[in-house]
């Protein structure tokens, strides 16, 4: 008797909905698993993690403050996989956001009226997002220059760039040493909603919601799907695929620029340590596990911002090292990758020997 | 002057010895037609488990076959998800990576020694020790390379063989024609799935002995993010070597280079900015790979494996 996969004929939503939620359960299996290998009792682990990010109002709020990025980030990461141009380098484009919107808030409030000022910092860390993004996506269509390299590469240099400005020459003069560039003026403070969530949120949801109608109510978005699914079949058809995978790129860097934006506004209130961590990596993982659907990547972001906001609370409490939350997040990945055949084959099993002679690929004996 | 150019060689070369030895096996890997994103990954996941058994062994050699099992598993679940499980190659190779950062962080704060709370961050272990070779280390400039540690001289007699291996020899014809055409490979009775299997294990093997020269031999110790982008520096190397083992030693000295330049100038504090400096390797490989990729565009037949990055699967009746 044999296993193999069966192309389905249509494709299946019952499975699509399924492993998701097996592969967090796998992955929290899997984690549990690997505490208890290191002497930690996974139980307390997992009630201090729930306990931390979503025991009180107070923490909840806290898990939305790192949610906000996430669901920016992963919203520029689907816009750009949706053409399967693999944009890996939303963490470099949401960093220089936070260096645009700071240079406006750092150095045009002297010429700038109060009343513009956030709308206009805001607004230039999402062009820097987007130059950041638009690079690789004329390299691609000019020359085709592999994506995944370049996206990458300019995260590091971005991040060299944001080091070394905040603790070089936007340094504050009078911060005493400390390495930072200077308070924003209070003009350039993005409003908060409660605690610390700020009104970044209300952007992230917008955006959700527009992408949302974009993606499935649009030819815009026709188009999009068409490409990512079949380049040539949308050459045929006339769809101009170069403009469509600029367009779509700076998009999505403006997207991650505005994280960036609202990241230096909201929170710090100033360039400092901390711009840079890691949300644009995370954001692959929801915006995969969303199926790249723009309204499935808010409640993923929230998820897995309770994921880091706990894990950073049971390095409070317990010692465990705040590692964990992503080893978590990186560890539902694999059953998501290894379910996601699920969705587009059946397994079948057959007992004719005689048809089954030759093996097929990918068939487990 | 000659004195200086031998410095920089020899550092060059230690600096290039992980890339070299990752890009050999990306690039067996790629022939094959798998792409493998998880290189990163695999190095920072092998360079803390074989530093981890260096400390506690002061066994050398244990500490390197630890990080070539390391290598092999990552690998191997890369396998399965990308080959059998026919998963996106680009995301189940990410996936690896994003696995194995938070991975090694969470073990390098997790398996150190209760004393250091922990932590494997600021401990030293046995490490590879620079071999010096009587009378060629004394000569001007080639010198530097019988001045190295046992990775370095395995890594440079590993180039040449990997290159009769994948050019003179059948299993060498039977992994490209895998990664050309697997339907032709298929017709000849070359086990496509199992060709593929076994290279993308060995080139985490490979990334794994890089990672494992990060920890033991160039840096020696466990620090956060030890690989500094090596792993995604040694996916552009692959294609700066056009997939030729024999030139994966430019990339690598280029980059070692870098590294090498980048160390003198800010040790002789010259006037350059240090984050310029550091911009330095991943600028160049941007620089670089526009200028493949131009070349690529002119000719064809540069070596890019016509499938790579695509599952096989026999056409079902």
């Amino acid at each position: 008797m044999r296993i193999h996969f069966e192309k389905r004929k249509t494709y299946s939503a019952k499975a699509s909905v399924l492993t998701p939620v097996i592969s967090f359960l796998v992955s929290l299996i899997l984690t549990a698993v690997m505490l208890a290998a290191v002497k930690i009792n996974p139980a307390e682990v997992y009630a201090a993690m729930f306990r931390g990010a979503f025991g009180t109002w107070r923490d909840f709020s806290e898990t939305l403050v790192k949610a906000i990025p996430l669901i920016l980030t992963s919203l520029g990461v689907a816009t750009a996989f949706k053409l399967k141009f693999w944009n890996i380098g939303a963490e470099g484009q949401l960093v220089l956001g936070g260096i645009g919107a700071s240079w406006v808030a750092l150095f045009a409030s002297a010429w700038l009226p109060p009343a513009i000022l956030l709308p206009a910092a805001i607004i230039v860390g999402a062009v820097a997002g987007s130059v950041w993004a638009g690079v690789p996506a004329l390299l691609k269509v000019k020359l085709g220059v592999d994506e995944t390299l370049t996206t990458l590469m300019l995260n590091y240099v971005a991040i060299i760039a944001y080091d070394g400005i905040y603790t070089g020459p936007w340094r504050d003069p009078d911060g005493f040493g400390f390495p930072g560039s200077a308070m924003f003026p209070e003009a350039a403070w993005l409003p908060r909603l409660t605690g610390r969530t700020h009104a970044g949120l209300i952007f992230a949801l917008i955006i959700a919601a527009v992408l949302w109608f974009a993606f499935y109510k649009t030819k815009w978005g026709f188009e999009l799907q068409m490409i990512g699914n079949n380049k040539k079949a949308a050459r045929v058809l006339g769809v101009n695929i170069g403009r469509n995978i600029i367009i779509a790129l700076l998009i999505s860097g403006a997207i991650s620029g505005i994280a960036g934006a609202c990241e230096v506004t909201g929170i710090a209130r100033r360039l400092q340590q901390g711009l840079s961590l890691g949300y644009g990596y995370t954001a692959i993982i929801i915006a995969w596990m969303s199926r790249l659907n723009p309204a499935v990547c808010i409640p993923v972001s929230i998820i897995m911002a309770g994921l880091l906001v706990g894990g950073d609370s049971v390095q409070i409490m317990m010692g465990v090292p705040s590692a964990m939350g992503q080893v978590m997040q990186g560890m539902i990945l694999f059953p998501m990758l290894a379910g996601s055949i699920f969705s587009e084959y059946r397994l079948r099993l057959s007992r004719d020997s005689a048809a089954t002679a030759a093996p097929t690929e990918g068939g487990l004996a | 002057m000659i004195l200086l150019l031998t410095s920089i060689l020899a550092i060059t070369l230690r600096a290039g010895t992980s890339l070299v030895f990752a890009t050999i096996g990306e690039i067996y890997t790629e022939k094959s037609g798998v792409l493998n994103l998880g290189i990163e990954g695999i190095m920072l996941m092998s360079a803390v488990l074989s530093f981890t058994v260096s400390y506690y062994t002061g066994n050398l050699f244990a500490a390197v076959v630890t990080a070539m099992a390391t290598g092999a598993v990552l690998s191997l679940l890369h396998a399965f998800l990308s080959i059998t499980m026919r998963a996106q190659q680009v995301v189940s190779g990410l996936s690896i990576t994003l696995f194995g950062t938070g991975m090694a962080s969470f073990l390098g704060q997790t398996l150190g020694p209760e004393s250091n709370s922990g932590y494997m961050i600021g401990l030293t272990a046995a490490k590879f020790e620079t071999l010096t070779i009587p009378g060629l280390s004394k000569l001007p400039v080639i010198g530097a390379v019988f001045n190295q540690d046992l990775l370095t001289y395995i890594v440079l007699l590993l180039i040449p063989v990997a290159w009769y291996f994948m050019f003179r020899t059948k299993y060498g014809l039977n992994l490209r024609a895998v990664g050309e055409s697997p339907q032709t490979a298929d017709a000849m009775g070359i086990d496509v799935t199992r060709t593929r299997y076994i290279y993308t294990i060995f080139g985490g093997i490979m990334a794994g002995i890089g990672g494992a020269h990060l920890s033991l031999a160039y840096t020696p110790g466990w620090t956060e993010n030890i690989t500094g982008g090596r792993g995604w520096i040694v996916i552009a190397l692959v294609i700066f070597s056009l997939w030729n083992p024999s030139r994966a030693i430019w990339g690598a000295i280029l980059f070692g280079g870098i590294n090498a330049v980048q160390f003198r100038l800010q040790a002789s504090g010259a006037e350059i900015p240090a984050p310029v400096l550091n911009m330095m390797p991943y600028l160049v490989t941007i620089v670089v790979l526009i200028i493949i990729t131009l070349w690529e565009n002119r000719r064809r037949g540069t070596g890019t494996p016509a499938a790579l990055g695509t599952p096989y699967q026999r056409e079902e009746k």
